[in-house]
């Protein structure tokens, strides 16, 4: 079973001594457990079992203003003196950096809230068979269904952050996820597509039955696809999707971005850079949220923030460091979000599929096509052409692109958010991006 | 093997216990093996004028692994001791609870090596590597006023690994590995665009950066950043695509290496499955998956199963030839494995991967293929791409591009994703050139969350249609 606070305290506080002895004037050590439990399917048949132990420590030590740090998964004291040794030796050939410092001791969490992240019930790898038994079954019902993958993983973890300032917290969290990956076939194609469930609490988990048929139903939708031309039109991204546009924006906003001068939105706090109606929240503290935290991964509190109101930016992303750099106070951002979201438009799904007498429905992109310092976007895609709130046929093989200063501003979204993954938005259209096809 | 880990000398499990509950384990398996892995890694890091990051960084564990007909079990953790072995073997027999196989003891062997027993981190001191950066910032900074940012860094490796088969089998490899990157942001009139380089292998940081050679690194990212700050929007549409050699076989890579990996064609998933002994590509392509070319990236004197790596011929003269193996897809697919099993490391399960794949020389010159084209790119450098390996259709991003108008190059063009057909791509090359170049070697493949270093290599090519995801229609 995972380890107890104890253990990882006592690991903690041994290091934080030792770095001391060893003539660092500051450190910060951060332990953690992870124990997960995997069983996967396919075709209806065991294909895998995986469990894992992860044990791992980082150590960050200062001498003044220099600074270095190790890792490891070896947590015997033996390796442990070798590498903060190591460490501090390095700290001292490191040059000096003004900026290098632990949190403001007023900014530290005082508090650590019982979010509801963690639950004690143990899945047996029995039990994970059932579900995926009946995951299956529902997800090859139909004959053009000719491969099905599932998977049931059970994660729970433990961690301490500790710094020679006396702060040191850490909290139990879990997670249940399945997700099933089918694969449809008629004459002309064959296609791939999943769906995925993960939650805190196994009782809050998707109905097997429910996950297996949509992930086959998605599937099968897609089978003979076509190539369309090229034209400028209106994208609709589906949520899965429309989450990743929001994931561009948190890291063009990250401070570390902003203080290197490589982020297309640096300086825009309190200017407009999406439409009116758009308001981006970011929410640490949603009760079993999948990205709640009491504190960033340096100890600072995190509080809600309206990163976006009314189109405007409001905030960047801030850690100590590039916090310092940038003559701000760390924001509890050091590590990136929380449960970060798009406030719901206030149109439902289908009217936003009406709202065009043709646009494009776009259920997967590939390719790394963000560039964060122009602001360019270029991906492959997959999706559906929408006639008059209508699907029509699937179509593949085409790029969608633009630029995230222009598409930011041209984007509607629907009423339809839910609290699926950590960052998490409604269905969003954008007008005015190109298509490449034919 | 003195530099070889000692797994077992910190520990309370002595190595005769452990082959004990290994071959107590495997007993009626098919296969399987205790996996132990011991390695060091650094990276240090310039950027924004200052050394930002130094860390070191130190992981130990295992992966036992059982394999009854197509199920396979798998546990690991990071304590190498009789309790932590007892309990991932108890793991191993809940899951495999009836089974009756026989253990192929069979393992081919070499005594053949790709790269030297060497531990590159400690070959160059913190404060030469510190020093190396700080002179890549002074270099690049003094030569063009327009540099608004440079980021350098150097990333050193060396893992151990260790493969016990049942029976006591052992297998041993020490791999080292280093990456040199240089990245610099230019910016003139309000806009800013960015160019990377870097090389690397499994060789000391000073074979690849000796006599001043970081300063080519330097130049070509800065190059590479100059031309983009040139650039225009890309166009939208199909036309000719020119690749040139080295770094955009990437297409080679996520068009058909995927494809071909055994574990999708077992499962029928690919959409090369049932085309082995056709025609897949022009005449006059051959693509080979070679783990055996001294010092790459991608080179493995053995796969992480222990079987000695080889030169697999995946295409010959448009021909399908071979899938990639590892024991596991080989066995069930009635075939032998290729030597290409690889994990990330000792958290992972094997998966049949690319090493170093190449497409060979054909004998045209890139001259006739820019002439060949009145409208179409001349596309350079790439950033990266992925594959749906189930529709076959993949993607990659290019870096440095250029447009052809009549038969010349005209100019660059702004970063474009490039999408096409994996099992059609091949049949659309029309030319292939006679300057086949490695990559410099900085790549990393993912496949099912695993990231490991991999090679690409071709000459240039001419693809008579390939759709561009610019914005000018």
């Amino acid at each position: 079973m995972v380890k107890d606070q104890e253990f990882l305290e006592k690991k903690a506080s041994y290091c934080l001594g030792l770095a001391k002895k060893l003539g660092a004037t500051e450190s910060s050590v951060i332990v953690n457990n992870s124990v997960s439990e995997t069983v996967n399917f396919r075709n209806k048949k065991l294909d895998e079992s995986n469990r894992s132990d992860d044990l791992g420590i980082s150590i960050t030590t200062y001498i003044g203003k220099k600074k270095s740090s190790i890792s490891s998964s070896n947590l015997l004291d033996d390796n442990l003196n070798i590498l903060i040794e190591k460490c501090v030796e390095t700290t001292k050939n490191t040059p000096e950096d003004e900026f290098n410092s632990l949190p403001d001791k007023d900014l530290l969490a005082k508090e650590v809230k019982d979010l509801n992240l963690y639950d004690d019930t143990h899945i047996e790898n029995d039990q994970k068979i059932d579900y995926l038994k009946k995951l299956e079954s529902a997800a090859s019902n139909d004959k053009k269904i000719v491969n099905t993958e599932s998977s049931f993983t059970q994660n729970k973890s433990n961690f301490i952050l500790a710094n020679s300032g006396g702060f040191c917290a850490g909290y139990k969290t879990s997670s249940f996820t399945a997700s099933s990956v089918t694969v449809a076939k008629d004459e002309k194609s064959m296609e791939r597509d999943y769906e995925y469930s993960s939650k805190c609490f196994l009782k809050d988990l998707d109905d097997a039955g429910e996950l297996g048929k949509q992930a086959a139903d998605q599937t099968i939708r897609k089978l003979s696809p076509k190539k369309i031309g090229s034209e400028k039109i209106a994208i609709i991204f589906d949520k899965r999707i429309a989450k990743g546009i929001l994931s561009t924006f948190a890291s063009a906003i990250s401070s570390s971005a902003i203080s290197r001068g490589t982020s297309f939105l640096k300086d825009k706090v309190n200017q407009k850079i999406f439409s009116d109606t758009i308001n981006v929240l970011d929410k640490p503290d949603i009760l079993k949220g999948l990205g709640s935290r009491n504190f960033d991964s340096e100890g600072v509190k995190t509080d809600t923030l309206k990163l976006v109101d009314h189109g405007i930016l409001k905030h960047y992303l801030i850690d100590t460091y590039n916090g310092k750099k940038l003559n701000l106070k760390s924001n509890g951002r050091c590590g990136g979000t929380s449960n970060l979201y798009f406030e719901n438009g206030n149109i439902s799904f289908k009217d936003l599929l009406n709202s065009k007498s043709k646009s494009l429905y776009i259920t997967e992109t590939i390719g790394h096509g963000s560039n964060i310092v122009t602001g360019d976007y270029s991906v492959g895609a997959t999706g559906f052409l929408v006639e008059n709130g209508e699907f029509k046929y699937p179509i593949n093989e085409i790029t969608i692109a633009g630029n995230f200063k222009d598409m930011f501003k041209n984007i509607t979204l629907a009423n339809d958010l839910e609290f699926k993954y950590s960052t998490n938005s409604p269905t969003m259209m954008i007008e005015g991006m190109v298509v490449a096809g034919k | 093997m003195s530099s070889m880990s000692n797994f077992f000398e910190k520990s309370d499990l002595s190595r005769s216990e452990a082959e004990n509950i290994i071959s107590d384990t495997l007993e009626k398996c098919d296969d399987g093996e205790l996996y132990l892995e011991n390695s060091k890694s650094e990276s240090i890091l310039l950027d924004d004028n200052k050394i930002k990051n130094s860390s070191y960084n130190s992981d130990l564990g295992f992966g036992f692994r059982a394999i009854s007909d197509e199920v396979v079990a798998y546990s690991h953790s990071n304590e190498i001791s009789k309790n932590s072995l007892k309990q991932s073997s108890e793991n191993l027999k809940s899951t495999l609870k009836s089974v009756k196989g026989t253990y192929n003891h069979e393992i081919p062997k070499s005594n053949k090596k790709y790269y030297e027993n060497i531990n590159p981190i400690e070959q160059k001191s913190l404060n030469e590597k510190i020093k190396i950066l700080n002179e890549v910032n002074n270099y690049l900074r003094s030569k063009d006023d327009n540099i608004k940012q440079v980021t350098a860094n150097f990333l050193g490796e060396q893992k151990s690994v260790e493969i016990i088969r049942s029976g006591g089998e052992t297998l041993t490899d020490v791999r080292p590995l280093i990456r040199f990157n240089v990245s610099v942001m230019l910016e003139k009139n309000g806009r800013k665009e960015t160019g990377v380089y870097g090389v690397g292998g499994r060789q000391s940081y000073d074979s690849y950066l000796k006599d001043d050679n970081w300063k080519s690194v330097c130049d070509e990212a800065l190059r590479i950043a100059s031309v983009n700050l040139e650039s225009k929007p890309a166009p939208a549409g199909e036309m000719k695509v020119v690749l040139g050699p080295g770094w955009p076989a990437i297409l080679i890579h996520e068009a058909v290496g995927h494809g071909l990996e055994g574990d999708f064609n077992r499962k029928k998933t690919s959409a090369f499955h049932n085309l082995m002994g056709q025609k897949v590509a022009s005449e006059g392509v051959t693509i080979v998956d070679d783990g055996t070319i001294d010092n790459r990236r991608g080179s493995l004197t053995i796969d992480d199963e222990g079987t000695p790596t080889e030169k697999t011929v995946l295409i010959e003269n448009g021909i399908l030839k071979n899938f990639m193996q590892d024991r596991l897809n080989a066995r069930l697919m009635k075939t032998k494995s290729t030597g290409s099993g690889r994990r990330e490391n000792y958290r992972h399960i094997v998966l049949p991967r690319m090493r170093n794949t190449m497409m060979l020389n054909g004998n045209q010159t890139q001259d006739e293929m820019i002439k060949a084209v009145d409208k179409g790119i001349f596309a350079v450098s790439f950033g990266g791409g992925q594959v749906d390996i189930t529709s076959g259709k993949f993607v990659f991003n290019c870096t440095e591009a250029y447009e052809i108008v009549n038969g010349k190059i005209g100019s660059p063009i702004k970063g474009a994703t490039l999408i096409g057909d994996g099992p059609s791509i091949l049949k659309e090359v029309s030319m292939v050139g006679n300057d086949m170049m490695m990559d410099p070697g900085i790549g990393t493949c993912g496949k099912a969350g695993q990231g490991v270093p991999v090679g690409v290599a071709q000459p240039s090519i001419l693809i008579n249609k390939m759709t561009v995801g610019g914005t000018k229609l």
